[in-house]
This record gives structure tokens, C-alpha cells and sequence, in this order.
């Protein structure tokens, strides 16, 4: 078996640019996770289903298990860890997540909240049942999703009030 | 006085880190540990001839290959069984790496340890294995039909038959007015959390430890059996359980292959290792459960009261019976719900297959014994042409019977099976109320007028919580006056860390920010059992409500000698004991542990503050007989007995005339589990169950083609709901019975959601269609076929049998 | 799950893709990678080289004009979706993408992608059938258009060559007084159809069927387009249940339901009833109130 092909990627995740010699076979979700060390992301399936892994590309929510790292070159990227506010504060989204017990276990929440963060920021005042279908594509095995419905709608709230707020 | 924090709805203390992504799973550890990818049998029955590593030996990367030939020792014995029965005669496990022989497709054959798990994949792709193929055993069917073995020493595939009852069953079948007999099953289902299993481990030689972290259900099991596998003292072994991305029974299962491999080869090669199970792995290795087949004979009177039952069930095991008997056996016993059985005989046979093996997903067992149980109350109304919930009531226990005890059947503990609390009657008028029960029958004129069919179905359930023997709590009240509170259990997504800094709170009179709680390390708690069935709450809340109370004794006593007043006289609130009507005359919990320990190192303010005290006897040395420095309480928490939960789920579903879609109308639940520690986890407890339910009911089972192949094992076949396959709202009303079996009237609330939801659905939709229901999960496809079969036969009912 | 090894290149131009192909063994194709991806991760499929495109920007185009929408290789689901006037030209193309997968998943899947994977229980497939689509195929070689019926010739299985790739597909706007309807039946909200159907109907001047034509998803082994003209055509108001029976029987004799893990074949026949007459309706209807609407005003007002 020949050696592996190395490639240099320069990847540029919330909004911090980092050199990685990979190879190319390499997924985004393993190239955040290990070479980055950026843990925040999960992998929950490795076949797009889940949408544990779900990561914002170029502020669009996009499966990190269904991207090579080396064709992110151009992207803006943004994980969980870059949801929270640079001061250590929480986002809309974070904040909702936790007042409304939004998760349980934790693990599939990285992937709703960038989902989410991105959802309100294309509807900042969804009805339930749009904010039902910003979550149609994530899967969470312990909430049985009402509290997480309610969490999309708390966080269009918070978000509202921080845009009047600054206005 | 301070707020009483039990009972509060307080947000969790979890999520800020969960939140931001600081959470710490297994796959997030030990960077640059190397990685273990497992060599799976892709074949279900077979014998292996040869296996051939020659092409993996001199791959880049590779660091090591094992297979069974590599292990020695207790290591080269097969897997412990973890829970031995008189009646599993021909218990069997596997071995951590497959010996001669595979048992079913996925289990490990060989295992690569490599720079990554790219890596390790390539190399395991390399290995070659020649098999001879043997007769795979897949399906109840073929189990009982016997025509081959899956263990060629285990006749008939039985690995048990237990027989348990009271009364004359026959007898009173045979002599009742009324008579019934159903055939029915359940299919196989997985607990599917959203992390699979993973376990890094990391050898210290020159301390001579092996610290391990597993994503597992019991830190202590895992524990003794990598000590007592790998040769190593149980001192040696630290086992901490970091953040677990949900466990639903199948991490319980102890030890995996992967969590006695990973020490080992992490020893062997003095690297941190790895093992991080990907999802078609999860479903192929990893545990399933549910699926039975049942046939019910039962006897009543007029009024729908049942005289006898005779209660057989065939189980699939899969191809091992690791963890014994636990849910056949609670299927068995938990049959008998929140009812008044006069007579009783159940027997079921455990059957081996050529499938992945069955330990408990929550509910264990439960599930299936309520579809029964429900299933053959719905066919008593039917026979009758009485409402279904009025046989329900006719045979319920009444709250002036408890305690009750089933005649003197014994539950999965091996304790009697005896009821503390409850009063179903009253829930189950909660429950008609919070469906519509009375109404429904208008609605259904309605809705027929507008050419819909609609159905409402219910289902009770009883549920044995908190199993022994035991847990522990341990409260250190440290100089800065946090409270340090351990208990060796493990969390998977159960909100332990606030609902048990509640208790503590309240306990001990601590400001619930003070309070921190570690679960699931046994560097801080070597003893304890594990979290399942319901148990945390109801073993470690007791446990650690009375290792609160010690500490609060031993607070007070100091406080007492330091105030110069009686202990009578002193309250604690919010982290400070001050003399009741004075508040003045105080101290606070961190200054006492300053006081506690005679060794008072001014390292800190509370140290210094500490000074203007005096205790202890001048009289007596620094620590008196039977004291200890600190402040502190450690205590543990065994019930004679399991407390008993309830509830009852109602549902009313439509059912597409044209392509048979099942639409939720509604869904209602209504539950009993004591005294509520923090509301909103239990509701959160709820929801989750009831989607596990509906996807029970409505969406996943497992589809092995007759060879043995596993059709479905991704997310993309195997059909977890997401939130559009979920009721938009799931009406939740709450009962309060609590237990007097332990400090605080807690009952077990984790598994209640998805107890009685096949059931429940079954109800409706046979309601919906007039057509008796037998077999769950159902699919759209399979209830257009079961018309087509009712038209062929004419056997549709008459709509409605409410 | 990870993928095995292969060499990756990223051709900024599309005549380097071209020339990069051809003389590549094994290569394929990537752009958005939804399918290939979790195939590669699974190694159900692997791949000695993988030729990304998309940094080639000729092929993120969408062009929108009266004769219809024209888009490249990289254009994401959501890009159609997204694309204001794509709507106006040709609305079964937003009407069948929702169905596509769930919203993350049509953020970086392509749909010339998707219509070249040939998957007959793919929406787009059958939608560039139904539309008499028209996929442009580039080679060293040179330039060839390909409708549907050259297309698909097996399942998963196109008549591209081995250096061919796909570039851009065009969908012909919908005709005036036409109108168009999509709908599907899943196990979940988002997976792959048990059925699905897309329909075209249009009228004459009267206001009367004049043509009627549906596209089928996930019950044939190649995206396949039924002509069921001859039970309706003439109707006007109200289309009657044994017109739209007599469609779904017509419809099923050309299509060929199968049974797999989620569905039995007689169920999946129901559904092509069921659904062709609905979707029919719906079609028509739509028909009726695009012809309504485009009464009162100019001929040009869409553009």
C-alpha cells in the first residue's frame, strides 16, 4: 500500500484560520474534532442522518460527516464552540437551549444549535410549525423534541430582544 | 427559612457547558490516543478456519492485531454472565474475541490498534478469515422449530424455561363463563443513543494504574471486570465515566469486548488507546430487545373481571444471554399491571438466534408484558361490548390494598412481588379526562361524517423502580463551603447533577449554587451498581438525601460546641447555621469545616475565620472515638423492596382511508412517581419516552433477512422519529402517591414514557379500523395489508369499540 | 466508517476538470457529495481519485429566462430553492425540491448532481424526466446534450462516458395555461419517497385537460414518465374519482412496484393510485388558477 497522500488545508473556523496537513480522505467532522481539537461537533452517525455533526458553511447548516476538510478551503465555517458570544456569554440560541431543557444528554445539541442559530437568523419569528420544520432534519433520541420546539421559539424571542435592544 | 428546592422546576446545572460545546465524551478525550477498529463477522452461524493477518502486519500506522490467539488467561475465558438464574440452564457468552465459532453478524473477530481509525479500518479490511458456513437461526420461529442449533450443545435453542404463578390458572380458566385465547407479538427494537459506545483507557506504568474512561451505564461493573480480566487489583483500576451521550439500557451491559480490549492493548503497547463504535457498528454488536411472542389464555366473568390467566411467551435472546434473564422475567412479572389477578400461571421459554444480542432498552421487558396485558383487556371489552376502560377499572387494585402482593411471585430483584403505593382508579379517571375519553365518541360521529376514521386506544401500566441492592451517597462539605457530593452511579442525560444538588440542598440547608455532584467515578465511589430500571433517582436521591442528613449532624454538633448553644436551637439555611430567632449568632457550614479537621492550615479565609471558635473536649483527644476529620457524610441507601410507579397513556390517531398514514391526534399521559424532585426533568423524562414509544409502535424495527444480514443497520433504515413523526404536544397530569419505602417518597420515572405506548397505539388503531391488532410495531404498508386481509376475510369488526 | 484512501484534485478551470478526467483511472465526480459521501464512508464505494469542481465558477451559474432554467454542476438545491425568478419560470422545480432530503442536506447537495446519481427514488431524476429536461455533458472529447430517455439507462446507471462529465442541466419553463403539482408519501418527513409524483397538466383554450403527464418516484427502476392523457383529456371543472382512478390504473401498468424493507409492492401500487390522483388534482387546479391568473394580465408580466 503506497503512502497516504498528505494535503495542507487551511480551514477557517469561527473566524480563526488553522494549517492542518491531512489526507484527503479525511471528513470535515474528524478534521474539527482531532486535528483542530474543536470536541463541540459530534458524530453521531457518519451518513448525513442525524445531523449531530451539522456545522454552519459560510453561515448555512451543512452535515461536517458529508465534507472532506480539504473542499472546506474556502469556506467560513462555524461550530458550537464559535455560537458562544466572545465575552463567554451564551447566544440566543445557547441560552434558549438551556432555559427551556432543551437537551438532556447533550450529544445531538451541538448539531440542533447551529441548525437553529442559522434558522433564526432567516426567520427571526418562526410559528411553531416553522420552527418544528427548522429542526425536520436532526435527530435527538432523548427529548422527544417538545422542549427543543420550545427552545427555537424562546431563542427568536431573546434574539428579538438583544436586535431591539441594540437598535 | 430557605426555599424548598425538591419540587422546584429549577433549570439544569449541565447545560451551560453542554450548551457550548465543553462537553467531555468519551471520543473527546486523549487526543492522539491510538485508535481500535474491530473485525465484525459478516457472517450470522459460522465456524472459522483460518484467519490470515499477513497483509495488516507491515501496514503503516498498524501498531497491533489481536485475535483471540493473542489472549491468555481470564482473558481467553468467555465474557462474564452477569446475572445467573437457577432456571438459565444453558446460559452461554461470547468471548471477547470469537473463539472457533461466530454467533451472529457483528460480532468481533479481531481487533487493529492503529495511528488512526482510518487506519484501522484499512488494516481491518485486509484481514482475511475463512469461514464454513453453519445453519443460521434467525427468528422466534426457527428458534422453536429447533431444526438447527445455535449452540451446538443447547437443544431446542433454550437457553431457559421458567415457570412462575399462583392460584389454579387452568382451573379457573376452565371454569369461567367467559373465555378468550390471543396469539400476538412484538418485534425487535435497539436503544439507538445518539453516541455509541466508546471506551479510552490509558496504562501509567510507573504508578501502576490503569485509568480507564467508558461511555457506560455502571462504572464500578466496567471496572471490576477490566481488573479482574486484565489480572490487576481493583485498587489499580480507576474508571471514570465522562459525559455520555444517552444510554437507554444498552451501556448497562458490561463488560463489551471493546472495554476489556481497549486496557488491554493499552498496556500492551504503553499508549493511550481508543475505541469509538460507529453507527453501523451499534446496530450489528451492540444490544437489541423487544421482540416475543405471546400467546394469552384467560378466563372472565360477565363484568369483564378476569378469573385466570395462562401466559406464554417465547423470547429471542439473540446469540448470547450476557445479562441473564432480567427482561423476560420482568415481562413475566410486570404483566400483571396495576391488576387484580386471582390466578396466574406464566411460563416462557428463552430462545437463542443468530442475531445480535437482546439485554434491556428502557422499559425492559415492560413494554411487552403491558401490550399483553392490554391487548387481552381490549379483547374482554370487545367479547363483552363494554367500554374499555370500565374492564380496566373493574380489575384494578384498590388504593386500600396496598401493600399488595401478587400471590408469591418474585420479582427481577428475586424479592417478592409486592405493590408499596398507588391508586390507579384515580388516574384513570385523570386519564379519561385529559383525552377527552367521554367526548370521543361524538368526535368520531364527526369525523366519520367527514368520511375520516379516527380511534382512541389507552393502556396502564404498572412499574417496578429502583432495584436493589443498593447505591451510596457521599457530602464533603469543603472549607470554602462548597458541598461536594458523590454517588457512584452514572449519568446519561438524567439531570442527576441538579436533581441531586436539590436534595442536598434542601437535606442540608446548603445554597443549591454551592452544591456540586460527581456521579459515575470510582476514584470518588468505589461502590455502587449502576444506573437502570429506573433506579437513580429513587437509589442514589435516597442515598444521598441520608449521607446529607449525616453531614448535617455532624454540622449542627460542631456548630453547637462552637456557638455555645443547644443543636436543638440551630437551623441551617443557605449555607449558615445560625441559633433559630437569632440569626445573629451564626456560622456557616465552611467555617465548620474549618472546625472538623484539627489540622487548621490558615490556607484560606474560612480558615482564618475560623479562629474566634472553639470546639471539641479538651478532655478527649483531637478526633474523639468514633469521629473522623471533616465534615462530611457517607451513607448508602438498600430497600427491602422495589417501589412501584403507574400510570396510564391515551392516544387518538387517524388512520388514512386511502394509504393507511397513522396521524396523532392526541396524546395524553398521566403518571404516578411519588414525590417529583425537579418537574421539569421529569417531564423531560416523558417526552423522550413517549418518542421512544412512538417509534416503538409506529416506526423502527430491526429486519434480519433469513440469513441473518441486519437489512436496516443505519439511520437511514432504521427509523428513529424525528420531530415531524412526534405529537406536536403531549399532554402531561401528575399524581402524587409517594413511596414509604424510602426518605423521600420517590418512585422511578426514566422508563415510564415508553412503557405502555405500543399498547396504547395498538388500542387506537384497532379502535380506528375494526380490526384486531397483533402484532407491533405497524407500518402503513403492513395495516393496508391487514385490510385487504379483513376485506378477504369479511372479518372486519364493526367500527368502534369504545 | 471512514473512507479509504484516494487522491483528490481541484481544478480551477473546467478544461482542467476535463483534461483531469480523461486521464484519470477511477476518478469520479464531486460536488455536493451527499450520496457519494456516505458511500465512500461506509466503502460500499470507493474511488482512486476524487476531482472536486467546485472551484470551477462557470458551473455555479443559475440563469432564468422566459424558456426556462438553465443551472450548473454546483448549484445546491437550496440555490434553486432560493432563486426567486426559478419559481415563476418553472414551479415544479420548488415543488419537488422540498421533498429532496431535509433543508441541511439541500444546502450543499447539488441538482444536476443528484439528477446524474440516476437514483429512481431521487426527486429530480424523474422531475428533469417529466420536464423533458436536457443535461449537457462535456469531454475532451466535446460538448453532448442528453434527454432523459438517453440518460437513464439502468438503475443508478446513465450513459455518461467514462470522461464525460456532467456540466448543466436545463428545465424548460412551464407552459402558459399549464399547471403543476408534486407530492410524495415517506416513512419520515425527509426520507426517501415510498411513491412520489409529479404532474403536469395543461389546458386548452377552453379551459378543458388538454394534457396530462406525471413523473413516478421509487416505483421503477428508471425515472419514468406516464403520458395519462387518454382518461382525462377533455374534462373541465370537477375532475371525476373514475377519471383519476382510471390514471392511476393507466400509471401502473407502466410502472413496476417493488417490495423492500418499508413497503410491500401492492402497497406501493396504492400509493401510485392514491397519489396520481391527487397529485393530478392538485396539478390541474393549478392549471385552472395560472390560466385564471394570466387572463388579466400582460403576457411578459413572469419576467
Amino acid at each position: 500500500m503506497p503512502a497516504p497522500e498528505l494535503t495542507d488545508v487551511t480551514l477557517t473556523v469561527n473566524g480563526v484560520q488553522h494549517e492542518i496537513t491531512v489526507e484527503p480522505r479525511r471528513l470535515l467532522s474528524d478534521a474539527l474534532r482531532h486535528d483542530l481539537g474543536l470536541t463541540g461537533t459530534h458524530v453521531g452517525c457518519e451518513h448525513g442522518v442525524c445531523g449531530a455533526c451539522t456545522v454552519l458553511v459560510d453561515g448555512k447548516p451543512t452535515r461536517a460527516c458529508l465534507m472532506f476538510a480539504v473542499a472546506a478551503q474556502d469556506y467560513a465555517i462555524t461550530t458550537v464552540e464559535g455560537l458562544t458570544r466572545p465575552d463567554g456569554s451564551l447566544s440566543p440560541v445557547q441560552q434558549a437551549f438551556k432555559d427551556c431543557h432543551g437537551l438532556q444528554c447533550g450529544f445531538c445539541t451541538p448539531g440542533f444549535l447551529t441548525t437553529v442559530a442559522a434558522g433564526i437568523e432567516e426567520n427571526p419569528d418562526p410559528t411553531e410549525d416553522e420552527a418544528r420544520d427548522m429542526i425536520a432534519g436532526n435527530l435527538c433520541r432523548c427529548t422527544g423534541y417538545q422542549n427543543i420546539v420550545a427552545s427555537v421559539l424562546r431563542a427568536a424571542e431573546l434574539q428579538a430582544g438583544e436586535s431591539e435592544e441594540s437598535a | 427559612m430557605t426555599t424548598k428546592s425538591i419540587g422546584e422546576p429549577i433549570a439544569r446545572v449541565e447545560d451551560a457547558r453542554l450548551v457550548t460545546g465543553q462537553g467531555r465524551y468519551a471520543d473527546d478525550l486523549m487526543p492522539g490516543a491510538l485508535e481500535m477498529a474491530v473485525l465484525r463477522s459478516p457472517h450470522a452461524h459460522a465456524r472459522i478456519v483460518d484467519i490470515d493477518l499477513e497483509a495488516v502486519l507491515d501496514l503503516p500506522g498498524v501498531h497491533a492485531v489481536y485475535t483471540y490467539d493473542d489472549l491468555t488467561g481470564p482473558m481467553a475465558e468467555p465474557l462474564p454472565l452477569l446475572i445467573p438464574h437457577p432456571t438459565l440452564t444453558h446460559g452461554r457468552t461470547q468471548y471477547a474475541l470469537a473463539k472457533d465459532e461466530v454467533n451472529y453478524v457483528g460480532e468481533a473477530i479481531a481487533v487493529v490498534v492503529a495511528d488512526d481509525r482510518y487506519i484501522a479500518e484499512d488494516a481491518v479490511g485486509r484481514i482475511l478469515v475463512s469461514y464454513e458456513f453453519l445453519p443460521p437461526v434467525v427468528g422466534i420461529d426457527k428458534a422453536r422449530a429447533a431444526e438447527h442449533l445455535v449452540h451446538d450443545d443447547v437443544p431446542g435453542n433454550v437457553a431457559a424455561r421458567m415457570e412462575q404463578g399462583f392460584g389454579d390458572a387452568a382451573g379457573a380458566i376452565a371454569k369461567a363463563p367467559h373465555k378468550l385465547v390471543l396469539d400476538i407479538e412484538v418485534e425487535r427494537s435497539a436503544a439507538t443513543p445518539m453516541e455509541g459506545r466508546g471506551t479510552v483507557a490509558r496504562w501509567d506504568r510507573d504508578l501502576g494504574r490503569m485509568s480507564v474512561w467508558s461511555s457506560t451505564q455502571t462504572s464500578t461493573g466496567v471496572r471490576a471486570a477490566i481488573a479482574s480480566k486484565l489480572g490487576l487489583d481493583l485498587g489499580q483500576v480507576d474508571l471514570v465515566t465522562p459525559d455520555v451521550g444517552g444510554g437507554f439500557g444498552v451501556k448497562i451491559v458490561h463488560p463489551w469486548p471493546e472495554e476489556l480490549l481497549v486496557p488491554f492493548a493499552a498496556r500492551a503497547l504503553g499508549r493511550p488507546v481508543k475505541f469509538i463504535e460507529d453507527r453501523r457498528e451499534h446496530f450489528i454488536s451492540s444490544a437489541h430487545e423487544r421482540g416475543q411472542q405471546q400467546h394469552i389464555e384467560v378466563g372472565f366473568d360477565e363484568d369483564g373481571r378476569v378469573l385466570g390467566v395462562d401466559f406464554r411467551f417465547w423470547h429471542d435472546h439473540g446469540a448470547y444471554t450476557p445479562y441473564g434473564l432480567i427482561v423476560p422475567i420482568i415481562t413475566s412479572t410486570q404483566f400483571l399491571g396495576p391488576y387484580k389477578i386471582p390466578n396466574y400461571h406464566v411460563v416462557f421459554e428463552s430462545l437463542y438466534t443468530n442475531t445480535v444480542i437482546v439485554t434491556p432498552y428502557r422499559g425492559a421487558g415492560r413494554p411487552q408484558a403491558v401490550y399483553a396485558m392490554e391487548r387481552m383487556l381490549d379483547a374482554i371489552a370487545a367479547h363483552l361490548g363494554i367500554d374499555r376502560t370500565l374492564v380496566r377499572e373493574r380489575n384494578f387494585i384498590q388504593p386500600d390494598e396496598f401493600p399488595y402482593a401478587h400471590g408469591e411471585m418474585s420479582f427481577q430483584d428475586g424479592r417478592p412481588l409486592v405493590y408499596d403505593s398507588g391508586n390507579y382508579p384515580e388516574l384513570m379517571a385523570k386519564a379519561k379526562a385529559l383525552v377527552g375519553w367521554e367526548d370521543f365518541e361524538r368526535f368520531r360521529d364527526e369525523a366519520r361524517a367527514e368520511g375520516r376514521k379516527v380511534g382512541i386506544g389507552i393502556a396502564c401500566y404498572v412499574e417496578g423502580t429502583g432495584v436493589g441492592p443498593y447505591e451510596g451517597g457521599h457530602v464533603t462539605i469543603e472549607t470554602s463551603g462548597k458541598v461536594k457530593v458523590s454517588t457512584g452511579l452514572t449519568t446519561q442525560g438524567q439531570g442527576h447533577q441538579t436533581a441531586f444538588a436539590q436534595i442536598v440542598a434542601d437535606e442540608l440547608g446548603a445554597r443549591f449554587e454551592d452544591v456540586e455532584v460527581v456521579t459515575g467515578d470510582t476514584r470518588r465511589s468505589p461502590y455502587s451498581v449502576g444506573t437502570f430500571a429506573s433506579r437513580a433517582a429513587v437509589m442514589s436521591g435516597s442515598a444521598i438525601a441520608l449521607a446529607a442528613r449525616k453531614a448535617k449532624e455532624k454540622a449542627l454538633r460542631l456548630a453547637a460546641q462552637a456557638l455555645e448553644v443547644d443543636e436543638s436551637d440551630l437551623e441551617i439555611n443557605d449555607g449558615v447555621v445560625s441559633v433559630k430567632g437569632a440569626p445573629g449568632t451564626s456560622i456557616d457550614l465552611g467555617t465548620l469545616a474549618v472546625l472538623s479537621n484539627p489540622l487548621r492550615y490558615a490556607f484560606d479565609e474560612a480558615s482564618k475565620a475560623a479562629t474566634q471558635f472553639v470546639v471539641g473536649d479538651p478532655g478527649k483527644p483531637p478526633v474523639p472515638e468514633g469521629e473522623e476529620p471533616g465534615l462530611e457524610g457517607k451513607d448508602f441507601y438498600s430497600p427491602m423492596r422495589s417501589t412501584f410507579a403507574s400510570g396510564i397513556h391515551a392516544v387518538i390517531v387517524e388512520t388514512d382511508p386511502d394509504t393507511a398514514e397513522i396521524e396523532i391526534l392526541k396524546y395524553a399521559v398521566v403518571h404516578d412517581c411519588g414525590t417529583l424532585i425537579n418537574p421539569r426533568i421529569v417531564e423531560g423524562q416523558i417526552h423522550g419516552g413517549v418518542a421512544q414509544g412512538v417509534g416503538g409502535a409506529l416506526y423502527e424495527r430491526m429486519e434480519y433477512d433469513e440469513s441473518g444480514q441486519l437489512l436496516n443497520a443505519s439511520f437511514m433504515d432504521f427509523l428513529i422519529p424525528y420531530v415531524t413523526e412526534i405529537p406536536k404536544k403531549i399532554d402531561i397530569d401528575h399524581q402524587v402517591t409517594p413511596s414509604p419505602l424510602n426518605p423521600l417518597g420517590i418512585k422511578g420515572a426514566g422508563e415510564a414514557g415508553v412503557i405502555p405506548t405500543a399498547a396504547a397505539f395498538a388500542s387506537a388503531i384497532e379502535d380506528a379500523e375494526g380490526i384486531t391488532i397483533t402484532s407491533m410495531p405497524i407500518s402503513p404498508s403492513q395495516l393496508f395489508d391487514l385490510r385487504l386481509q379483513a376485506a378477504a376475510d369479511g372479518t372486519t369488526n364493526q367500527e368502534g369499540t369504545n | 466508517m471512514k473512507p479509504a484512501p484516494f487522491g483528490y484534485r481541484r481544478p480551477g478551470s473546467l478544461a482542467e476538470a476535463l483534461t483531469a478526467y480523461a486521464d484519470a483511472s477511477d476518478a469520479k465526480i464531486g460536488a455536493g457529495g451527499q450520496s457519494l459521501i456516505p458511500l465512500l464512508s461506509m466503502r460500499l464505494a470507493s474511488v482512486a481519485e476524487l476531482i472536486d469542481i467546485n472551484g470551477i465558477e462557470e458551473l455555479s451559474r443559475i440563469t432564468v429566462s422566459e424558456d426556462g432554467v438553465r443551472f450548473g454542476a454546483t448549484v445546491r438545491h437550496s440555490d434553486l430553492l432560493a432563486h426567486e425568478q426559478v419559481a415563476a419560470v418553472q414551479p415544479m422545480i420548488p415543488a419537488a425540491l422540498h421533498h429532496v432530503a431535509h433543508a441541511t442536506i439541500r444546502n450543499r447537495g447539488t441538482t444536476v448532481g443528484s439528477i446524474v446519481h440516476a437514483d429512481a427514488s431521487g426527486e429530480m431524476p424523474t422531475v428533469f424526466a417529466l420536464l423533458d429536461g436536457r443535461l449537457t455533458v462535456q469531454s475532451v472529447r466535446g460538448t453532448r446534450e442528453l434527454a432523459a430517455p438517453e440518460l437513464f439507462i439502468g438503475p443508478l446507471e446513465t450513459s455518461l462516458a467514462a470522461d464525460e462529465i456532467a456540466t448543466e442541466v436545463f428545465l424548460p419553463a412551464l407552459a402558459p395555461r399549464h399547471g403543476v403539482a408534486f407530492d410524495e408519501i415517506a416513512r419520515r418527513h425527509g426520507d426517501y419517497a415510498l411513491v412520489g409524483v409529479g404532474a403536469v397538466v395543461g389546458l386548452d383554450a377552453d379551459g378543458a385537460i388538454a394534457s396530462v403527464r406525471a413523473g413516478y418516484v421509487s416505483v421503477s427502476e428508471v425515472p419514468t414518465v406516464v403520458d395519462l392523457g387518454e382518461p382525462l383529456v377533455g374534462h373541465r371543472g370537477e375532475i371525476t374519482d373514475d377519471a383519476l382512478r382510471a390514471a392511476g390504473e393507466l400509471a401502473l401498468s407502466h410502472l413496476e412496484p417493488e417490495a423492500d424493507i418499508h413497503a410491500t409492492a401492492h402497497y406501493r401500487a396504492q400509493l401510485v393510485r392514491v397519489l396520481t390522483g391527487r397529485v393530478v388534482r392538485a396539478a390541474y387546479d393549478d392549471a385552472v388558477a395560472r390560466s385564471n391568473r394570466s387572463e388579466g394580465t400582460p403576457s411578459n408580466a413572469r419576467s
